[in-house]
């Protein structure tokens, strides 16, 4: 990391931000662009979350059993239920830290 | 009619239940910058300069891992193209201002702060400095993002390396989209991504972190069109 990337990187999200309310209005963006738009939350985290949850750090599936499924499934169910986002991420948290210390 | 002010505060009331999240998000991610080895003040810059908490995690995670500029700093932008939805749903309501203040009300429009005005302005739409709603919650955010972060930074470099803070990371991404679970589409998009990602994590320069959401956005032109015949 350096100043370069993170300026270069602030300038990308800058123009994400401003690009729309300054140059377009919103009857610009037809419709289907605006709906695959709504899904990008649902394409980019996952890419994020399976390989830090399924890989350990060489990047070999992990057995079923791992501290990190059983952690993500904890979490998964308490932050559906709950729609609480700190709980989702402590209790995630909470959970591997107590079976790591157990096991 | 509200005056400025009162739509400031307005806005700063109607984002406060988010600082919830915002607050600890800010910090582990400063706690995470400096567990992966990052130095303070760039860790601090990125929450300046980019001010996008998922996407700040990302860069950093990314880059820790060995990935190059170009791959984080496009992650980046595919993390924060969602900012072009937002701003063209925001636009409508901001259409009369000048190009500075356009300039400047941009750069604090966030996922919480988008949430809470675009529904404040939709219910007002004929009053007028109803804008003042946005830069009143995006201020709000914006100095409890910094201040978290700082915290996050000065907390995270005395947190041991043993309890394994990375695993936030991931945790932090479920809290986000746990709640798309309900939709099914959503599901299926999700599935595709993060197989993709595990399948392709080994392909040069890490780029599965484009390859697969890209992948995951070709799925969903799919379900939109079997949507749409319907």
């Amino acid at each position: 990391m350096n100043w370069l990337s993170i300026f270069i990187a602030g300038v990308i999200t800058y123009f994400c931000r401003f690009s729309m309310v300054t140059f377009i209005k919103s009857e610009m963006l037809n419709e289907k662009t605006r709906l695959i738009l709504s899904y990008v939350p649902s394409a980019v985290f996952p890419a994020i979350i399976f390989p830090a949850i399924f890989l350990n750090e060489t990047g070999i599936l992990v057995n079923i059993n791992d501290p990190k499924i059983i952690g993500a499934t904890i979490a998964i169910i308490v932050g559906y239920f709950s729609k609480n986002v700190i709980a989702t991420i402590l209790t995630g948290l909470i959970s591997y830290w107590i079976i790591i210390l157990l096991m | 009619m509200s005056s400025k002010s009162d739509i400031f505060k307005k806005g700063s009331i109607d984002i406060a239940p988010h600082l919830l999240s915002v607050v600890p998000f800010g910090i582990i991610f400063g706690a995470i910058g400096i567990e992966l080895g990052f130095d303070p003040y760039l860790t601090y810059a990125t929450s300046l300069i980019i001010f996008g908490g998922a996407s700040q995690i990302v860069f950093v995670q990314l880059l820790s891992g060995g990935a190059s500029s170009l791959i984080a700093i496009t992650s980046v932008g595919v993390v924060n193209s969602r900012h072009l939805l937002y701003g063209a749903v925001l636009s409508q309501y901001l259409e009369k201002l000048n190009l500075i203040k356009k300039l400047i009300y941009s750069y604090f429009i966030t996922d919480q702060g988008f949430a809470v005005s675009n529904i404040y302005l939709n219910e007002n739409k004929n009053q007028k400095f109803n804008h003042y709603h946005i830069i009143g919650a995006g201020i709000t955010l914006w100095i409890s993002w910094q201040i978290s972060t700082i915290a996050g930074i000065i907390l995270g470099s005395i947190i041991p390396d043993e309890l394994g803070l990375k695993f936030a990371i991931p945790l932090t991404f479920i809290a986000i989209i746990v709640q798309d679970l309900r939709k099914l589409d959503h599901v299926l998009v999700m599935i595709v991504s993060g197989v993709s990602a595990v399948i392709l994590y080994n392909i040069p320069f890490k780029s599965y972190i484009i390859v697969a959401p890209l992948i995951g956005l070709l799925a969903s032109s799919v379900i939109l069109k079997f949507k749409l015949i319907k």
